[in-house]
């Protein structure tokens, strides 16, 4: 069980951390951001986040700013 | 729940880092910054910074920064050091400013064995100015420079930094890490830390070379650009530590 | 000897090289880094701070090359502790990108230049030819650098001291302007105690961000209005800077027809060259710019204005002569005896310069 927190200001749409997580639970989202880029969400209805911290040690904008487990 | 990831403190509040969508150089900034964490140095860090997309480091970390001429962050790191011998000081460049214009500078550094950290981020390319040929271009590799791939005749050999440093006499530590995978990045954060105990340690010249990604000047997705340092950068630049006197 | 320093009565006098008083009066002054790179006429200074800087515990480095040398000041310098190198003109001009961003970043580095001719390498003999380089600077941008020159060996120790206050105390380059002759010659003089006050740098200095947010010392702002507004603030310090610092001696000028201008070593011979001249019946009298920058435009603008003719003698194709007509803006004469390098122009060669630009100016009213 873990959670882990975005913040798509800093997010750039890099997508490392789709590729990244594990259990494919960060999703490119049909929201865009100032740029217009696709921005991510992290999409885990049924608690499958295991609070690894792949996807936040790979996130090279820090975007990915808190990991829980 | 437990949190297991923050960002690390050295960092100023609200800093947004200006580099392009999936460039390393926010990695390694920020292994940098974890690492002075961790080892407590936030305060008593001066750091010089160079020229080229490693500049804007005073924007993000919250340490002391004087900038230097492009190639001479070394020598400023020197004075520094030399005038301020119980400060820790670091440098963190590319490749352009750290094995090019600025050779004489590292070299020199190296061979004196200053008591400094430096970091230098190998992404085959000067990638502010748009993608030229730099030392560590790969033979082969187009850029706007080399639009025909960079062959012999016409450009020599890529320079591989972290060997030519480790058979500096006053290096203590030099390693070259990656940063393109989860245990890639654990090694690169253990060598960092080592970097930086030498120094504190008082042993002489840290240096950790880091294989980063530069996708747009690659013109490659992140993922395609972390590939190529897993295959082709890294036959030519070949992991591991190249100098450890402090050993484990 | 106390703490390095060499400590004398104000009546005491020691016979002494120019380069080694510049050292010694740098140890005196608390520098604490010295960084440099051997080039002749200049290199006795580091020679000299070699050994005593690490007696001392202070910092030394042999450095790799000038580039080097000037940007590890700048990295001192930067930590609030007073530093300097020391060169000669062709070196001297590959640190001109340092003293651009030193400006910039408004870095109290102290640099000494004992000239040698140019241009290229330019061999070693003696010249004032790095007047330009080191008023006008050889790096980008609109930046100033605030220069001394010295005429005497008594002088390289009073404006080596001088160097180090005026860095500090408006966070500014500063350019010791010697030449060869002074470099290497022997003179009676007398160190004194460093006679300024200590600067408060503890508003700027980096010492690590403890308990207080990090700082950063950088030379680009940026922002198009910062950038602009940088520029105008680094000009408008040097204005303080000349309404404070600018300085001159003068000579005979009150009741002169002709002054004859010099200034670092040449200034010997022009005193002696207006005695002379005053012996034969000509009103000469003497003027010489102490600080090149800022330049004693004011003060010449006055004297000509009086109706005062300069004549400008120097060891270069006259560079200083374009600062006088300057600043004379037309108001009188203003004429040129100079030799680009090599022996000084000697007292005899100065009087008969002098004399044929009188039969030249004064023909007529003769």
């Amino acid at each position: 069980m873990g959670k882990i927190v975005i913040d798509n200001n800093r997010c750039k749409s890099c997508y490392i951390c789709t590729e990244t997580c594990p259990k494919k639970l960060i999703k490119k989202s049909d929201k865009t951001n100032r740029l217009g880029d696709y921005m991510v969400e992290f999409d885990d209805p049924n608690g499958e986040c295991i609070g690894c911290a792949m996807c936040a040690k790979r996130c090279p904008d820090l975007a990915i700013t808190e990991v829980w487990r | 729940m437990q949190q297991v990831f923050s960002i690390p403190k050295s960092f100023k509040e609200n800093f947004k880092y200006t580099f392009c969508p999936g460039c390393d150089h926010g990695v390694a900034i920020r292994l940098v910054a974890e690492v002075l964490d961790e080892l407590n140095l936030t305060e008593k860090t001066i750091s010089s910074t160079s020229i080229g997309c490693s500049v804007f480091l005073y924007d993000f970390l919250n340490v002391d920064c004087v900038e230097a001429p492009h190639g001479r962050a070394l020598a400023s790191a020197t004075g520094v050091k030399r005038a301020q011998p119980d400060k820790v000081v670091f440098t963190y460049s590319g490749d352009g400013d750290f094995a090019s214009i600025g050779l004489a500078e590292s070299m020199h550094t190296a061979l004196r064995g200053e008591k400094i950290t430096s970091f230098m981020i190998n992404n085959t390319t000067y990638g502010m100015t748009g993608g030229q040929l730099g030392p560590t271009t790969t033979m082969g590799q187009k850029t706007t420079t080399s639009p025909m791939g960079r062959n012999r005749e016409y450009y020599g050999y890529p320079i591989k930094m972290a060997e030519h440093i480790a058979l500096c006499d006053g290096t203590a530590f030099s390693a070259r890490v990656a940063l393109d995978s989860i245990p890639h990045i654990n090694e690169a954060k253990k060598a960092i830390k080592k970097a930086f105990q030498v120094q504190l340690e008082g042993l002489g010249f840290g240096f950790v070379e880091i294989l980063s990604s530069c996708p747009t000047n690659w013109h490659m997705t992140p993922e395609q650009a972390h590939e190529r340092i897993r295959g082709e950068m890294s036959e030519i630049f070949p992991l591991g530590i190249y100098k450890n006197i402090m050993g484990d | 000897m106390e703490n390095g320093k060499l400590k004398m009565e104000n009546s005491d006098k020691i016979l002494i090289k120019g380069n080694y008083a510049i050292a010694q009066a740098a140890v005196n002054a608390g520098c604490q880094c010295y960084f440099g790179y051997p080039i002749t006429p200049q290199t006795e200074i580091g020679e000299y701070l070699s050994g005593k800087m690490q007696e001392l515990g202070r910092g030394y480095v042999c450095a790799e090359s000038e580039l080097a040398a000037i940007n590890m000041v700048m990295g001192a310098v930067s930590t609030g502790v007073k530093a300097m190198t020391s060169s000669s003109s062709c070196a001297v001009a590959l640190m001109q990108e340092a003293l651009s961003y030193a400006a910039s970043d408004e870095l109290p580095v102290v640099l000494v230049n004992v000239m040698r001719t140019g241009p290229g390498l330019g061999y070693i003999y003696p010249a004032q030819g790095d007047y330009n380089q080191s008023v006008y600077g050889g790096g980008n941008g609109d930046y100033k650098i605030i220069v001394i020159a010295p005429s005497n060996v008594q002088e390289c120790i009073d404006y080596t001291y001088r160097a180090f206050y005026l860095a500090q105390k408006y966070r500014n380059p500063v350019i010791l302007l010697a030449d060869g002759l002074l470099g290497q010659m022997m003179e009676p003089a007398n160190f004194g105690e460093y006679p300024y006050p200590e600067v408060d740098v503890s508003s700027w200095a980096l010492s690590g961000a403890k308990g207080r947010d990090a700082r950063a010392i950088y030379s680009c702002a940026r922002e198009e209005a910062k950038q602009i507004q940088h520029i105008i603030d680094l000009h408008k310090k040097f204005e303080v800077i000349a309404e404070n610092e600018t300085s001159y001696e003068e000579f005979g000028v009150s009741d002169a027809d002709i002054i004859l201008t010099a200034f670092g070593s040449m200034t010997r011979n022009i005193k002696a060259a207006m005695k002379v001249l005053r012996e034969k019946g000509i009103k000469a009298g003497c003027f010489r710019p102490i600080t090149l920058n800022p330049f004693p435009n004011n003060r010449i603008e006055e004297l000509s204005k009086l109706g005062k003719d300069f004549i400008v003698v120097e060891m270069n194709m006259g560079q200083m002569f374009k600062d006088v007509k300057y600043a004379v803006n037309g108001n009188s004469k203003v004429e040129l005896v100079n030799r680009p390098c090599g022996e000084w122009l000697s007292v005899e060669e100065i009087v008969s310069s002098v004399e044929k630009v009188m039969e030249k100016n004064y023909a007529a009213s003769i």
